[in-house]
């Protein structure tokens, strides 16, 4: 048993996860809070989803994660022991407190492509997306663009500044295949204000769509 | 405290959900539904039951929850799922919001206004 609790300790540790005591650290919510709203950040492993979410919380980042079993799709066993696969998600999130009734929980999630089954049942009812892009590294977000527009999920393209090789944004937009109408915009997920604006850049689109739509 | 990893022991998960791998309103309950005890705990309860009690005193959500039992989220519905059923804690559900419907625009004003104060 005892090498099993130091193993998920290690595990904890190599997956990033802060050694914090979770209740102690925790600021209460009003008593009167009633409506959770989702704004999921994505992007590949590294990127600074977790950094991001950091900057703008009111709680220190927690981690938690998901386990899902389903049955094999297209899977030709005969032997039958592998007709399930369990994935298991981890992902980190803060919070912002919004007014007296509505709190906001930021996500950061991963972008992978084993991750995206789980997106209905995590994260149907979000606001919207902040793809995290690392421009020396595009087509880790390729995907996350690709399954966001398939979900009809709003979102904007965030390039966190990891002081490599400059490219226009014209060029990152090309790189990405992003119709124009997506902001994008530079970052850098260490600063406070550089995450806040982020997140403004997003509701101000989700804004804008709303408007559109309620348009007669 | 120690945080669930891949290598746990998935009987201990097992034993706390008295083996069950989904409660009947499992996708009722949102990672961001806000969970708010109804009683305080009480002798002979489960040890995470008497944990989610003393947690939520205030509102908390589900993923909340979640981090601080360092369980997953499925087992966590479930474990919530059984104090629903008895009453000891309640639910406050997020207000849908649909990819075809946005959500109103004073909801997101208020939201912007939260971010520009930060």
């Amino acid at each position: 048993m005892h090498s099993t609790a130091s193993e998920t300790e290690r595990a904890g540790a190599a997956a990033g996860a802060p050694a914090q005591d979770a209740a102690a650290s925790r600021t209460p919510l009003r008593a009167t809070a009633d409506n959770g709203l989702k704004i999921v950040i994505v992007g590949g492993f590294g990127v600074g989803k977790t950094t991001m979410v950091r900057s703008v919380s009111e709680i220190r980042p927690l981690s938690t994660e998901e386990t899902m079993t389903r049955a094999g799709v297209g899977v030709d066993d005969p032997t039958g022991v592998e007709a399930k696969s369990t994935t298991t998600v981890a992902f980190d999130f803060g919070r912002i407190s919004v007014n007296d009734s509505a709190v906001l929980y930021l996500f950061g999630a991963p972008g992978q492509e084993r991750f995206w089954f789980l997106w209905d049942r995590l994260f149907s009812g979000t606001l919207g997306a902040v793809v995290l892009v690392d421009t020396r590294r595009l087509d880790d977000s390729w995907y996350a663009i690709d399954r966001l527009e398939a979900h009809g999920m709003p979102f904007i393209v965030a390039r966190n500044d990891f002081g490599g090789p400059q490219h226009s944004p014209e060029q990152v937009r090309e790189a990405l295949d992003l119709s124009p109408d997506i902001p994008l915009i530079d970052c850098d997920a260490r600063d406070r204000e550089s995450a806040k604006t982020v997140l403004i850049t997003l509701v101000d689109h989700l804004y804008a769509l709303s408007v559109q739509e309620t348009a007669p | 405290m120690r945080r669930l990893g891949p290598d746990d022991d998935p009987d201990r998960l097992y034993t706390v959900t008295g083996g069950r791998s989904r409660a009947a309103d499992d996708r009722t309950l949102d990672l961001v539904t806000l969970i708010v005890s109804e009683c305080e705990p009480a002798p002979g309860m489960q040890s995470e039951h008497v944990r989610i009690l003393a947690m939520c005193r205030r509102p908390v959500a589900v993923v909340e929850v979640s981090a601080e039992l360092r369980m997953p989220v499925s087992v966590v519905r479930i474990l919530l799922s059984d104090l629903l059923d008895t009453g000891k804690v309640t639910a406050r559900h997020p207000r849908p919001v649909t990819q075809a419907h946005l959500p109103d625009t004073d909801l997101l004003k208020e939201v912007l206004d939260a971010l520009h104060r930060l």
